[in-house]
């Protein structure tokens, strides 16, 4: 269905991938984890290996949780749209096929946050 | 001697007529639709508007006179309270934030809602709802500039309050209720009466007020209190025309009901979520709670807007379906937005604290089915972690609803260990939401909603900092550059309640308020 308007009505949608200074939106999440209000939102360039997030990135992000240093990367379960997904370290973000605003989740199994509240 | 004739007066009846529907005329020369050029293309079909009832007879000069009247008992008061320290009567200095959140996040909404009832009142053909407009605009502007007067007082001793407006066009969460009324002042005419007349004045309404008003009268401050016995005949105004407006459009053609329940659908939900912040007031900023977040719901929401909704059947409307979602949401709600402000208390215009042991306590006995076991673990670990000197502050960005641009904080219906992710592809782009309903309203007009001015996607396009900020050098503090643009202070306007000015100041003035010092 489309907007009830008096003329054509197009506008530019505003957080196309050209809009970040050749950064791209990647949205990552910690399951069990609501600590983090909420998944959040990162603009890093295509190019980032996909392993510079994981050791540079979050433990700024989560390490706050005493669950963060106990995460077992290995056996880390990744979900991307939902849907389980495998990512590799060593490649790109474009690489591992994530695009602009795609959004990951992780689930670190027998990790379920403070006293398995899934805070 | 020539007698004098008393002049004729005319009955209240004819005078209204007079003094309404008389001041219309038919044009001669111009065509209806290019006088009224917005009647039409929402789909709604008026085929008489002779047939609009008036739910209150008032002409413009006993509205003035009305007015006069409570204002020069409103302005009395809060003289009074002025000049009486009233501010030092408060609970205590924590409640002092729900008066921020007011200032910042609803007043402002006030004025735009003049704006919208300005502009409708001008495009209706028919004189009994554009003269019911144009009183609910001037409404509108009053209760704006009486909220701002009354809270002005506060801003002389106390912070976060200086720049309100400004705040209210840029800070993060405040784009939530300017989006949600931006949004209804951006549809057309019909739209926006059933909007903000209908769901949010009507359905809605008493979820907003009277928290804020009974809160503010429960916790000693009489300035806001009076203001908002000053709004009350005016509110019963608002929520009678908005009643009006929806049977009227109603019962003119039965093609009008499907348009209709599209509408209180989506903004049933669209006010559902900026209750949000209203829910959190309620149930850990008020020092003195009223009542539960949950309870105001049950009352105002499932008992009388269930019996609204039963009466509107006849009219064929049925209740939203998003109620379903949103009594399984009133255990959580209040917790998760709570959570959320304690999280982001480095980037917001007030404090932000845990609750102590009794409020704890309150807070088990109101919501038994999860503060304990989902919420209280999480809070007690962030009261333990703050008396060690770690207090919790995030400082990265959270994923936003593209529809009603809160953080993707909401959880699955029915589990609240899961953030609820929805997404859709438009035209090459991704677009992510909070639940199924944001979704539906995004998929209903998606054209509107992209160009959403989604604040975290904002600062990482650079566009929220002071004018010649540089983000490439070394070193550069985004949070910084942020509240900068924000007109913000790091350490006064932000962070805990229990390391503010605010509460120092208090203390401080009350100690020599009532003892000897």
């Amino acid at each position: 269905m489309a907007v009830a308007a008096v003329k054509t009505y197009e506008f530019p949608p505003a957080d196309t991938v050209d809009k970040f200074h050749g950064a791209q939106l990647l949205y990552i999440g910690w399951e069990d984890h609501l600590l983090f209000c909420a998944p959040f939102a990162f603009p890093f360039p295509p190019t980032m290996r996909f392993g510079d997030i994981l050791a540079g990135v979050l433990p700024g992000v989560f390490g706050y949780h005493p669950d963060f240093a106990k995460i077992d990367w290995a056996k880390a379960e990744w979900f991307k749209s939902g849907q389980p997904w495998q990512p590799d370290a060593d490649k790109s973000l474009a690489e591992n096929g994530l695009k602009h605003k795609d959004v990951i989740r992780f689930r670190t199994p027998g990790l379920t946050g403070i006293k398995g509240s899934c805070s | 001697m020539d007698m004098q004739v008393a002049k004729k007066k005319l009955g209240l009846k004819e005078r209204y007529a007079v003094m309404t529907r008389g001041l219309d005329w038919k044009p001669s020369y111009q065509k209806m639709e290019d006088i009224y050029p917005y009647m039409a293309y929402e789909g709604i079909k008026i085929h008489d508007w002779d047939k609009w009832e008036d739910p209150f007879r008032l002409t413009m000069d006993a509205y003035w006179k009305y007015q006069a009247e409570k204002e020069r008992k409103l302005y009395a008061i809060i003289d009074a309270f002025n000049q009486n320290n009233g501010h030092l009567n408060v609970t205590d200095a924590r409640y002092l934030n729900t008066v921020k959140l007011f200032i910042s996040g609803i007043s402002p909404l006030e004025y735009v809602a003049h704006r919208g009832f300005s502009h409708v009142g001008r495009q209706f053909p028919g004189p009994g709802p554009r003269v019911a407009c144009l009183m609910q605009a001037l409404d509108e502007i009053r209760h704006a500039q009486t909220q701002v007067h009354s809270i002005s007082n506060y801003n002389k001793y106390y912070n976060g309050m200086h720049d309100f407006h400004h705040a209210h066009d840029r800070v993060w969460f405040l784009s939530v209720p300017k989006s949600f009324f931006d949004d209804a002042i951006t549809a057309g005419p019909f739209e926006f009466m059933v909007s903000i007349g209908f769901s949010f004045e009507y359905v809605l309404t008493n979820l907003l007020f009277v928290p804020f008003v009974s809160g503010a009268a429960y916790n000693g401050d009489m300035g806001t209190m009076t203001f908002g016995f000053s709004a009350q005949s005016d509110e019963a105004r608002h929520m009678t025309l908005g009643l009006e407006v929806i049977k009227f459009i109603l019962q003119q053609d039965p093609a009008n009901v499907p348009i209709v329940q599209r509408w209180i659908d989506k903004w049933t939900w669209r006010g559902y979520r900026v209750l949000t912040l209203v829910a959190m007031m309620m149930d850990y900023m008020l020092p003195k709670r009223t009542m539960s977040w949950k309870e105001a719901w049950e009352v105002y929401f499932e008992e009388n807007g269930g019996a609204l909704f039963k009466d509107l059947a006849r009219y064929g409307i049925k209740m939203p379906d998003c109620a379903a979602q949103i009594a399984l949401e009133k255990d959580h709600l209040s917790h998760q937005a709570w959570s959320t402000f304690y999280n982001y208390a480095a980037a917001s215009n007030f404090h932000t604290w845990m609750p102590d042991e009794e409020e704890m306590a309150w807070l088990s006995s109101k919501y038994p089915n999860s503060y304990d076991k989902y919420y209280r673990p999480r809070m007690e670990f962030w009261r333990e972690e703050a008396a060690k000197g770690n207090r919790f502050y995030n400082k990265t960005l959270p994923m936003l609803c593209q529809t009603c641009q809160i953080p993707m904080i909401f959880t699955e219906p029915g589990d609240p260990t899961k953030i609820c992710y929805r997404e859709v592809d438009y035209k090459g782009d991704k677009y992510h939401f909070c639940s199924d309903h944001c979704k539906k309203i995004f998929e209903d007009e998606p054209e509107k909603y992209v160009q959403a001015w989604l604040p975290v996607h904002q600062i990482y396009q650079g566009n929220c900092f002071p004018e010649g900020t540089d983000p490439t050098v070394e070193g550069f503090d985004p949070l910084a550059a942020v509240l900068k643009y924000y007109n913000l202070e790091f350490g006064r306007d932000n962070l805990d309640f229990d390391i503010s000015e605010d509460k120092k100041n208090f203390a401080e003035w009350r100690g020599q308020a009532t003892k000897n010092v």
